[in-house]
């Protein structure tokens, strides 16, 4: 077992004692021995991490010129501007591992990295901007709090800073949401219409059922996961229900009810056909997300080429007032 | 503009040279939350030079006005002391139990020490 979880060079001794440091609860940090499993793991959940944080902002990028009013400009435009930032803390919590940013925005370029599934669907109403605040931000803060845990140092720390910085971007949906429920007929309907279509690829979005999880196992006794992703599918389901039932939507699924014996709602069976189809490129924006991306990325390089050459002009001066 | 950092350069300057990658180079941040508090270690960024990385600082990790100062100081600055030799190196400070204020024994009922 543990050669198929270790590289080869990884000593035995040291994968023991790192692994005792973990199940101490110890924090493990950059310039700690760890063995090239963790390392790697590591690289590729954050690097998904913060791709996601990135291709997050886009679909709500969509909605900012159509805001309803400048309240819901500015919220809409602060939330955005955080996801930069969340992208950034953990693109800098990467780096820590020994890779390059660069290569990492790279992969994302290339199509060769993986991001969160769920910002591969279209926002087609104002409606949307509600529910992704409150399913996919709120999906993503039972997630990230269960991340600050994790054993790795600056990872626990990036995910405290931003599930500080998200609750804004859950109630900010809410709020919209609970205004469409309580409006006319015409904006209860769409907003019940965005719920139906986003509330599957936000169940989606804590990835496989734990069957089909070969790195959980791993993951949680390395203590880089804290819960199984269904168990954490779970808990979203707990807390979004009665969200749901308190603003007189429903929630597009027959089989959900209340299991008093477990204390859960049970829900029906996710379409992993329509997930797998979306991780592997299918999804309606995949190419559209990444073109954008693209697009931005080159139509940005000149303030990249203008700060460097700003900063050589202003060393070549002091260097000129030095001599 | 030489490609080397000279000897008279300060120390942000010569971090502040661009990698033959074309990567900026990476600057560690420090946070203050409140008067009188210390600066704590907030995150990492890169920036062409000291102003950019102020300016980026700013920018990514004082959003909601929970800074009131900033430092940022060129990651390539850092020394840190070795993990692998964290038993030793510490090792003098461990066995002193006459630096606390446990160890010393005041006789019963005197107050105020």
């Amino acid at each position: 077992m543990t050669q198929a979880r270790t590289q080869p060079q990884d000593d035995p001794a040291k994968v023991a004692a790192f692994e005792a440091r973990i199940a101490a609860g110890e924090s493990i940090e950059p310039k700690d021995w760890m063995p090239e499993r963790y390392r790697r793991q590591l690289i590729r959940m954050m690097s998904q991490h913060a791709h996601s944080e990135i291709v997050g902002m886009l679909p709500e990028g969509n909605w900012i010129t159509r805001a309803p009013s400048l309240r819901r400009k500015i919220s809409l435009i602060a939330k955005v501007q955080d996801e930069a930032g969340h992208g950034l803390y953990i693109y800098c919590g990467t780096e820590t591992l020994g890779v390059d940013r660069a290569e990492l925005v790279q992969q994302l370029l290339d199509g060769t990295a993986k991001y969160s599934s769920i910002f591969n669907y279209p926002t087609l109403s104002w409606a949307d901007m509600g529910v992704i605040g409150w399913f996919v931000d709120g999906a993503a803060i039972v997630n990230q709090t269960v991340l600050a845990k994790a054993s790795y140092g600056p990872y626990a720390r990036a995910m405290i800073r931003i599930c500080k910085e998200e609750n804004f971007h859950k109630r900010q949906g809410y709020e919209i949401v609970a205004v469409l429920a309580n409006g006319t007929p015409a904006q209860k309907a769409m907003i019940q219409d965005a719920v139906n279509r986003w509330w599957w690829p936000s169940l989606m979005m804590f990835g496989p059922s734990d069957a089909d999880s070969p790195n959980t196992a791993e993951l949680i006794r390395w203590k880089v996961k804290r819960r199984t992703n269904d168990e954490l599918r779970q808990r979203f389901v707990n807390l979004t229900v009665p969200q749901a039932a308190a603003v007189n939507l429903t929630l597009p699924d027959p089989e959900l009810r209340y299991d008093a014996d477990t204390e859960n709602w049970h829900f029906g069976p996710i379409d992993w056909d329509e997930f797998n189809q979306v991780i592997r490129g299918n999804g309606p924006c995949n190419r559209e997300r990444l073109e954008a991306r693209r697009r931005a990325h080159d139509e940005g390089a000149w303030v990249r080429e203008a700060a460097s050459a700003y900063a050589a002009k202003q060393r070549a001066k002091q260097a000129s007032e030095a001599a | 503009m030489s490609d080397r950092p000279d000897a008279t350069t300060p120390v942000g300057e010569q971090a502040a040279a661009i990698a033959p990658d074309g990567q900026w180079p990476v600057w560690e941040v420090f946070t203050q939350s409140a008067q009188g508090a210390p600066h704590e270690h907030a995150g990492s960024l890169h920036a062409t030079d000291a102003e950019h990385a102020l300016q980026n600082a700013r920018d990514v990790y004082a959003r909601r006005g929970e800074v009131i100062s900033l430092w940022v100081v060129p990651s390539a600055a850092i020394t840190a002391s070795s993990p692998g030799d964290a038993g030793p190196f510490f090792d003098p400070g461990a066995d002193k139990a006459y630096r606390h204020p446990q160890f010393y024994k005041v006789p019963r009922g005197v107050r105020g020490l």
